[in-house]
């Protein structure tokens, strides 16, 4: 069990999913501190995603338990909904709506207030320089676009909370930075927890207070990025990862392969 | 209530901006009421039925309301495929006001359909007895438009393909549809076939719109009204249950 003091937000013991017959998520304890900025590291189907799916309501655990801000996702979905905010790792838009609908509506399902939600949206549309578009159709956006759109709209009510699943995949490396220097404000400023996957090794480092490493549904290891890198008596994380898989990560930029997967993503029949 | 609304708005805002929906679905209706309207009119004035277009009519716009509302159900299947479905599953709203807000958007869509049929069947020749009923008429048009989109709502629920969706419906609306009294009067059939019109909750919503707009309803207003509501209400019960045990 990991420590419970109040300064705990995300709780979770032994959780486990899986999918007919596969294990996706297999056992894995953590926990995340209020305010902290927690990463995710690990290769393609780890069980980073269906981690957070199973965080955010999306996915019933097969065992183990969750607590999310005190509340177990099972008993009280409700109560646990209004703690988060999420960037899904898959496209989540509206197409057929604008920019600036998607925002709307999605301050209005959250419950914003009118002046609030519109200030806001401003800010964060100018944030992720989408402003000047905000009355084009979502379709007509590129893939970066709608991907700093997403990034906007899951800050749009100011969650306690904000869970971002490969947020920077498909982005150019301003971008990247830019939104990544805004998290960290937001972070500092209002006290957001982030808790973000990645396998790009330098963003877990540079971002993260505290990193897990998943692979193949387990954690092999949690800690700061320098207690990961003592501890595995390696000089990078990258050295670390290999150390403890066997196997290499990635590059650091966004390859062409991080596009093909991408695109994978919207041949992928739904439901599967 | 405020989710309700915005799931409720946005769904009008994708129709008023997809002119091909509007304008594909009205074929099949237009079709049936030319061709079976011309085409049996005379006969069924021979055999002593009076002016079929008067009889026809209220049976086509319910046919093209339970086609446009149950198939509204496929928006469910659209946004789960472009992935909106996961940012209204998050979202902290009651999987009721899910379920009412998506029921009564596709619904809104079908009873607008229905007007349009209306107004067409108008321009073929149909005389509604009274035109001070319609406001009524829209009533039950809206019933029949809330029990068949909760109803393809609540199967998109569970069936995750489209094709299988389609196949479901086109298994479900069709015997739906022949055995409501939609197209010919269901007094003269054998009794196996009245029965399956008496559980069928269309052959309702068919005989209030033609007592409305023609004359006398068979089976009496209050009855097709309470048919159809609790109808609606059951439907949305359970699609409202299983929004809350979706995964994606
Ligand atoms: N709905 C599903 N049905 C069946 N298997 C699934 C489903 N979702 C995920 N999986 C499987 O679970 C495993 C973990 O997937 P997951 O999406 O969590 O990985 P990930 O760490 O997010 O990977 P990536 O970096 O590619 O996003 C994979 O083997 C995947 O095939
Ligand atoms: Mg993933």
């Amino acid at each position: 069990m990991p420590d419970a003091d109040s300064s705990t937000i995300i709780s979770v013991t032994d959780l486990t999913k899986t999918f007919d017959g596969i294990t996706a998520v297999d056992h894995i304890t953590f926990s995340v501190k209020a305010g902290e900025i927690f990463a995710f590291l690990g290769p393609n189907g780890a069980g980073k995603s269906t981690t957070i799916k199973m965080l955010t309501t999306l996915l019933h655990p097969t065992g183990g338990t969750i607590s999310m801000g005190g509340h177990d996702p099972a008993d009280s979905p409700h109560k646990v909904r209004r703690t988060f905010g999420i960037v899904f790792q898959d496209p989540s838009l509206d197409e057929e709506l604008t920019a600036y609908e998607n925002m709307e509506y999605h301050g209005i399902l959250y419950n914003v207030q009118k002046d609030k939600r519109r200030q806001r949206t401003k800010e964060l549309l100018t944030i992720v320089e989408l402003w000047d578009r905000r009355d084009d159709l979502v379709k007509n956006f590129s893939g970066g676009m709608k991907r700093r759109l997403e990034i906007a709209r899951g800050l749009l009510h100011h969650p306690s909370i904000l869970f971002l699943d490969e947020p920077t995949l498909g982005l150019d490396p301003q971008t990247r930075n830019l939104i990544w220097n805004y998290i960290r404000e937001l972070n500092k400023s209002e006290g957001v927890t982030v808790f973000f996957t990645t396998h790009y090794m330098e963003e877990a480092e540079r971002v993260a207070e505290r990193i897990a490493i998943i692979d193949q549904g387990k954690i092999v290891i949690q800690g700061t990025p320098d207690e990961l890198k003592s501890r595995t008596k390696s000089a990078s994380l990258e050295d670390a990862f290999i150390g403890l898989t066997g196997r290499n990560i990635r590059t650091e930029e966004p390859s062409s392969l991080d596009r093909l997967r991408v695109r994978r993503k919207f041949f992928r029949k739904p439901g599967r | 209530m405020k989710a309700i609304y915005i799931l409720w708005f946005r769904q009008i805002k994708r129709y008023s901006r997809s002119k091909a929906r509007i304008i594909g679905s009205l074929g099949q209706p237009l079709l049936f009421l030319v061709a079976l309207g011309f085409g049996f009119g005379p006969i069924y004035t021979k055999a002593g039925g009076g002016n079929y277009i008067q009889f026809l009519a209220p049976g086509i716009i319910a046919m093209s309301i339970l086609f446009t509302a149950t198939f509204a159900g496929i928006e469910v299947l659209w946004d789960r495929q472009f992935g909106f479905l996961k940012e209204i599953l998050v979202a902290p709203v009651s999987r009721v006001e899910i379920m009412i807000g998506r029921t009564l958007g596709g619904a809104t869509v079908a009873v607008v359909q229905g007007v349009i049929v209306f107004c067409l069947s108008l321009i073929i020749g149909f005389h509604p007895t009274n035109l001070t009923l319609l406001p009524l008429a829209l009533l039950y048009m809206g019933l029949i438009a809330i029990m068949f989109t909760a109803l393809g709502t609540a199967i998109a629920c569970v069936i995750e393909d489209m094709q299988g969706f389609q196949l479901i419906i086109n298994f479900l609306i069709m015997p739906t549809f022949f055995l409501s009294g939609a197209l010919f009067p269901m007094e003269s059939l054998p009794k196996a076939v009245r029965f399956i019109a008496a559980i069928n909750p269309l052959a309702y919503g068919v005989d209030a719109l033609r007592g409305i707009l023609v004359h006398g309803a068979h089976l009496g207003l209050i009855t097709d009204f309470t048919v159809l509501t609790s109808a609606a209400v059951a439907i949305m019960v359970l699609g409202s249950y299983l929004f809350s045990r979706m995964q994606v």
